[in-house]
């Protein structure tokens, strides 16, 4: 199990580091969130969501995904989205673009930002979409291509960065070879993704050692998964390593396919919670961002992932 | 966390109070919270298994006492080094642990293990070493309004009332741990100030408690409340004497204890499944479920002494018999794999 250390080590943390003032929280509930959701959401309640997201001050909201309906039905009503939401300004909109097709259609849609994504596992990248890590960075070079043409910023994603549901243990030097990769493909930023859940701050901090020495610090975010509740505590180490972006999921949506019933994508309302506890900036106000994850977990008829929302709920 | 709780009257709670707890998670000025320089996180963590006694005490359902002491025995097998095994409280006042005396004369003993009880009063103490307890627990809040609520008196008149329990306890050569609930805020009064927790260990150190854990009882606190109480604490008690007994009502405890770990905090309460919801917020969770801090700490290479194998078979056991799905994210995602 990937909780057994082989050796014991300390982890001395560093010194002196204050934590980042702000904290940019990137809200991929629309996206990554749906996406994982049984329930096929009617396009009226994703672009509501999303305005009500947008009014809870984020500042950055993934809005849907330009990938064949064929593949994510939820994501089918992807043009309309884009045409439908309220855009605030200074807001991002980013959009998930898995070609130069989608990429193009994407820009057409009106999106001023993609997200591209590659896996630091080599099985996982050939069980997804049946390629070789390197196979798939490589047809990501006529999106980068054509977005540096266009103007358009680009994020990149990479998955498995700490664990592979098929491959167990993921080095850490295959993490930061593939966020060096998309880094200097042009990405300005990279995510980093731990898929299934099973990080913890020791391996967090192995693998932020790790990537940073490729990138950054500046350019990395992260983006936990709260399989096995360790998403706040591998997310404040980051913070303490100087990551200033975070990516969360409101109401938690977006269980996790590789463990039926799991919980998945970390609450945005617990990580604001946590972040504007220690003093830290979001620009967030947390009612807001509670009635939006209210409001969608109506919806779906469930109950929210957030525990600070069925704290707050239930008095 | 009080070993007696007088049911608190929801309707008193008004949802007002649901938007108080929000004001827990602002910081009214920015604060860049610096980390302790080079400060290695514990080679080993103590874990103190809550689940048979507080655990159990917060859940509805009655649980028979071969239940009890079958969900005792596994945890005792999973290699925890501490069990609190129930509670001399009058079956009065907390009816789940009406049958205390054939619980610990039930359980197996694993030497090396300790199984304490709580001890609200020199009674209950007494009947403790009669059922054969080595070790008691007593317990104080951070807050007046909480205890005036609780046991119906001010925080010093209700440690004074432990002086015999104490006396006695150190006659018997009965070691007392002690406990202090809200040392973060109170459902009453809102925030708890440092001082007043730091004033609260330091009494119950003095009075002879080995071991002071620190409860935040309703789960609002986040890192950084967590390490202002636990300076203004370590001021006055040992670290080394130090625990945390973290709620997850707001999802914050992993972190939370994270941060109390690196502050050279080696001892951690917790319940196994997450027994234990919490009282003040209807449906709102409680306890950090062991199994979730076990997982954490041996990924950071902590040593436990703790199986999570059996752990989980024990959480596995208590969600059958009380026909609920555990509050643990660790078992939620190996069991469903």
């Amino acid at each position: 199990m990937l909780a057994k250390c082989q050796k014991t080590f300390y982890v001395g943390f560093r010194a002196g580091q204050a934590l980042p003032e702000k904290v940019k929280i990137v809200e991929v509930g629309p996206r990554d969130g749906l996406q994982n959701e049984k329930t096929i959401v009617p396009t009226e309640t994703k672009i509501h969501l999303i305005d009500m997201l947008s009014a809870s001050g984020l500042p950055v909201i993934e809005a849907t995904s330009f990938v064949s309906p064929k593949w994510v039905p939820q994501m089918a009503d992807q043009v309309e989205v884009m045409k439908g939401i309220g855009r605030i300004p200074g807001v991002s909109y980013p959009v998930l673009t898995p070609n130069l097709k989608g990429f193009q259609a994407a820009v057409k849609a009106g999106a001023s930002e993609v997200a591209i994504f590659g896996a630091a596992s080599e099985l996982f990248s050939k069980k997804n979409i049946n390629c070789s890590v390197d196979e798939s960075l490589q047809r990501f070079n006529d999106v980068m291509k054509a977005a540096k043409e266009a103007g358009v910023p680009v994020r990149g994603y990479v998955s498995c960065v700490v664990g592979c549901p098929y491959e167990g243990k993921v080095a850490p030097e295959k993490v930061a070879y593939v966020a060096k990769r998309l880094y200097s493909m042009g990405c300005y930023e990279i995510s980093l993704g731990d898929t299934i859940g099973v990080g913890t701050p020791g391996s967090m901090i192995e693998m932020l050692e790790a990537v940073s020495k490729e990138v950054p610090i500046s350019a990395l975010a992260v983006h936990c998964h709260d399989t096995y509740g360790q998403a706040l505590a591998n997310i404040l180490v980051a913070l303490q390593m100087g990551i200033g972006v975070v990516d969360s999921s409101v109401a938690g949506l977006g269980g996790c396919p590789y463990a039926q019933g799991a919980s998945g994508n970390v609450a945005t309302e617990d990580v604001v919670y946590m972040l504007h506890g220690l003093g830290i900036q979001t620009g967030v106000d947390l009612s807001k961002l509670m009635d939006a994850g209210a409001f969608i977990c109506r919806t779906l008829n469930r109950k929210s992932n957030s525990k600070v929302a069925q704290a707050v709920c239930k008095l």
